[in-house]
């Protein structure tokens, strides 16, 4: 029978977020602004 | 790039002062490590995307609202985030728990579904059909009291008046027609069970 040269892998690969939740995250973030009048934040989020 | 090399403190400041490239090298930096711990509490991917997103939404809001506190390191804030909302999940899910399907588990194994299938709906129609094929057998005053009872919900007051016959009369039409039903279907043999 033939042999199986090749190794398993030792280490779990590394734990990622999903690419849409990174992107979600940088375009929310460009989109968003935070305006603080007196004690109170206001948000705006930009199309 | 020479900003990738920036430490975490600097990044901040620049992300603060409207770099957003600062953050997605935070993001960058720091997700694996971020992601892990919190995917090593829930145990579930999708909803380990979901905290992570939430922390960073948490973050975001913080830094652009200038309440960071630069006094601790930014990796431990965010990990101490992202436990928070770790804590909060659980909470939640110990109120809705949210059960996955699997192998061994399937959800409608506990949830049955009462509305009649296919099959049991013909054979009621087809019952139903054989039904009224038998009234058409019976003599007219038995069929008109048993249809104004059965098929229009009459009590046998307004049938004693509307076909002009005592209570008694209708009530006893009632009876020979059922007794006549039973005798035809008993004669046929004619199965009408669901």
């Amino acid at each position: 029978m033939a042999k199986l040269y090749t190794k398993k892998k030792k280490a779990t690969p590394k734990m990622l977020p999903k690419k849409e939740t990174v992107n979600f995250l940088l375009n929310y973030s460009k989109a968003l602004r935070i305006v603080k009048i007196g004690d109170v934040n206001f948000e705006t989020i930009a199309n | 790039m020479a900003t990738t090399q920036l430490p975490d403190a600097l990044l901040v400041r620049n992300y603060i002062d409207g770099d957003e490239n600062a953050l997605a090298i935070l993001i960058k930096r720091h997700q694996s490590k971020i992601y892990g711990f919190i995917y090593s509490k829930i145990l579930d991917r999708d909803v380990a995307d979901d905290v992570f997103q939430d922390t960073f939404i948490k973050v975001i809001k913080t830094l652009k609202s200038n309440s960071y506190n630069e006094e601790g390191k930014f990796l431990p804030w965010v990990i101490r985030i992202s436990h928070n909302l770790v804590i909060d999940y659980f909470r939640k899910n110990k109120k809705m728990p949210m059960h996955r399907e699997t192998e061994e588990f399937s959800i409608f194994s506990i949830m049955t579904d009462n509305s009649p299938n296919i099959e049991s709906r013909i054979i009621t129609e087809q019952v139903e059909s054989d039904l009224l094929r038998l009234i058409e057998e019976l003599p007219d005053d038995q069929k008109e009291v048993l249809e104004m009872r059965i098929y229009q919900d009459l009590s046998f007051k307004e049938i004693a008046d509307l076909t002009d016959v005592s209570i008694n009369t209708a009530l006893g039409r009632m009876r020979y027609a059922l007794m006549n039903l039973r005798r035809i279907i008993e004669k046929n043999q004619i199965i009408l069970t669901n």
